[in-house]
């Protein structure tokens, strides 16, 4: 397996001064093209800080990051803004969807922004992946009447919409009961074998660590195992 | 940046009951915008229509010749001058000018007069007044005189004389007796009352008298010519240029109405800076509410905005989202605002039907165009700070929210 994203000595200090926090210590991580990799770690050991730089949404104090060929430590707004839109897909704790839109608007957007405007290509992509998370008969629903676990499921289609490379997942399933949880879990590893595309899923729940093939563990903002 | 619209349209649709009170936020300060021009529209052109609107607008009087001057002794003047005669200036070629000058563009009326002063008589009762001798058929081509009569007709024939109803008072006369006129030439005619008019202006219903133009070259002894010709517009506001393309033309001196009406103008330009300082203040009030309104609204939806973000969506998207949402409500708002500033205003009288003592609104002055396209630009620039604000937002601390 090629490696699809690396980290170098990747160090982030929150605040100046006294008042300074470094929550990164040098921290060196490899991912490879089609793996579905757990994060692990107690809180406030650097995961979601991870997360939040290795999907462009903050940048390092210093360090080493590359993708896909590309150096995203010195790529400016717009070009990150760009990369983030085609190759890397997010699913937050909270599936954070746009409340005035239906299913389908939402799992679209990051192809409409993109193009401009809604394409019939890409209702045709958000209905079909809306089908295959088993929300056919929700597809235009408004995201307020759809359960915790529906709308988790809508994020997640959203999140392979423009089949991105890379998609990160921050507690995907900390929001939700055990069967939604495991059903979520389910598509996530059915995208991953059949897609190949990969997955960083941070967790603090051992059986969905257990699912992933590969488990990083951050402690004091380093990657211990 | 199609989906940057429907977004916006989506955001303004999912609040309907807020969307709507910035709307009608927005159509009552467009509503105030129409409302104060109409009325300081209509007030210029009640006032003009007051001041000048019977006056000529241009006139050509002619010019006094210097008498003859004879060789004098040092330090004195001598002239000629026939003692007991009041000399009158005459436009000796007017016949050959009129034509030319009621083909100039613009020009809606022409009006050759011979003028003077006179003393009407009647039994030991004496009125100094003064003479306007004027075509047949031209008598409300200036002055509206059929409009104003109160008795009579204004239709002047030879013999007749029509004159204000506080100088027919002064005499009472009543129509069909008959006045004697003396003219400053010392030539009287005897004239029969056929109309008595009431203007409201003081000087014209107490000291003027209309006669034919035939009686008034009886009476001033000026067999051609005449002493003086108004000139009426289309447009009173063109007589500056009307007056210098007639002088172009023929040489006479013409003079237009806002030569002797630096004060009326002042006035009018002060009203009209009154009207631009209470439309600005409509407007600021629009800006003011649209900047606000997107303000909280870019608040509320700070998790949303990063969210859009960390999908991709670059921060001129996220702007033109807010700024497409200030157009709308001001295009909206400035549409609602016309409509009903439109409708307010109909009930009142046109230009044409302004009475004293109602108010002068002019619905045809509202500037429906200007007010929805000053909305629209206000809203925009109003949205502007709500925009940049909104796509500053940064994504990880928003979704944290």
């Amino acid at each position: 397996m090629s490696a699809l994203l690396e980290v170098n000595d990747l160090v982030k200090t929150f605040g100046t001064g006294e008042a300074a926090t470094r929550v990164l210590r040098g921290l060196d991580l490899t991912l490879n093209t089609g793996e579905m990799a757990a994060l692990l770690g107690p809180s406030g050991s650097g995961k979601s800080t991870l997360l939040t730089i290795l999907g462009t949404l903050m940048k390092p104090t210093s360090g080493r990051y590359q993708m896909l060929d590309h150096d995203l430590i010195a790529a400016e707004d717009r070009e990150l803004t760009e990369f983030r839109n085609r190759h890397i897909g997010f699913v937050f704790q909270f599936h954070n969807l746009l409340p005035d839109f239906t299913a389908l608007e939402n799992v679209i957007f990051p192809t409409a922004v993109r193009d401009g405007r809604e394409t019939p290509a890409a209702r045709a992509r958000g209905a079909d992946l809306l089908v295959r998370m088993g929300l056919a008969e929700r597809i235009h629903f408004p995201t307020a009447k759809l359960s915790g676990g529906q709308k988790q499921r809508v994020a997640v289609a959203r999140a392979l919409m423009n089949s991105p490379e890379l998609v990160l997942a921050d507690e995907p399933t900390g929001n939700l009961d055990r069967a939604s949880a495991l059903q979520v879990m389910e598509l996530i590893g059915q995208i991953n074998r059949e897609e190949g595309t990969t997955f960083l899923i941070s967790t603090h729940d051992d059986k969905i660590a257990a699912a992933c093939q590969r488990q990083i563990v951050v402690s004091d903002g380093v990657v211990t195992g | 940046m199609l989906y940057a619209l429907k977004i916006a349209a989506r955001y303004l649709t999912a609040n309907l009951a807020q969307t709507a009170l910035l709307v009608t936020g927005v159509a009552v300060g467009v509503f105030i915008f129409i409302f104060m021009s109409a009325l300081i529209g209509g007030l210029a052109e009640f006032i003009l229509a007051r001041t000048v609107g019977d006056i000529s607008h241009i006139t050509i009087e002619a010019e006094d010749a210097d008498p003859a001057l004879l060789i004098a002794p040092q330090g004195q003047v001598l002239f000629v001058a026939e003692p007991g005669q009041t000399r009158t200036a005459t436009l000796a070629e007017a016949a050959t000018w009129l034509p030319l000058i009621a083909g100039v563009p613009g020009v809606k009326a022409v009006s050759p007069q011979i003028t003077g002063a006179g003393f009407l008589t009647r039994g030991a009762q004496v009125s100094q007044v003064s003479v306007s001798g004027i075509e047949p058929g031209r008598e409300s081509a200036i002055l509206d005189l059929d409009g104003y009569m109160v008795e009579g007709s204004a239709r002047l024939g030879s013999g007749l004389i029509v004159l204000g109803r506080e100088l027919a008072d002064d005499l009472s006369l009543s129509l069909g007796q008959s006045v004697r006129l003396q003219s400053s030439n010392g030539i009287t005619m005897v004239l029969t009352l056929s109309g008595i008019f009431e203007t409201g202006n003081g000087s014209m219903d107490k000291a003027r008298a209309f006669v034919s133009l035939s009686s008034a070259r009886t009476l001033f002894a000026m067999p051609q010519g005449v002493t003086r010709i108004e000139i009426k517009l289309f447009d009173l506001n063109a007589a500056d240029a009307t007056a210098l393309r007639i002088r172009a033309l023929t040489g006479l001196d013409a003079v237009s109405w806002t030569d002797g009406a630096a004060q009326l103008m002042e006035a009018l330009d002060a009203q009209s800076q009154t009207g631009y300082f209470l439309k600005g203040f409509a407007l600021l009030t629009i800006v003011i509410g649209v900047a606000s309104a997107l303000l909280l609204s870019t608040y509320r939806r700070r998790p949303e905005i990063g969210i859009m973000r960390a999908m991709g969506a670059p921060r001129g998207f996220v702007v033109f989202v807010f700024v497409t949402q200030g157009a709308l409500v001001g295009l909206l708002g400035g549409i609602m605002g016309a409509g009903l500033g439109y409708l307010a205003l109909l009930p009142f009288p046109s230009r044409e039907a302004f009475r004293p003592g109602t108010l002068p609104l002019d619905i045809t002055q509202g500037s429906y165009g200007l007010a929805i396209t000053l909305t629209v630009i206000g809203a925009i620039l109003a949205s502007i700070l709500p925009a940049r604000s909104a796509a500053k937002v940064d994504p990880v601390t928003a979704i944290g929210q």
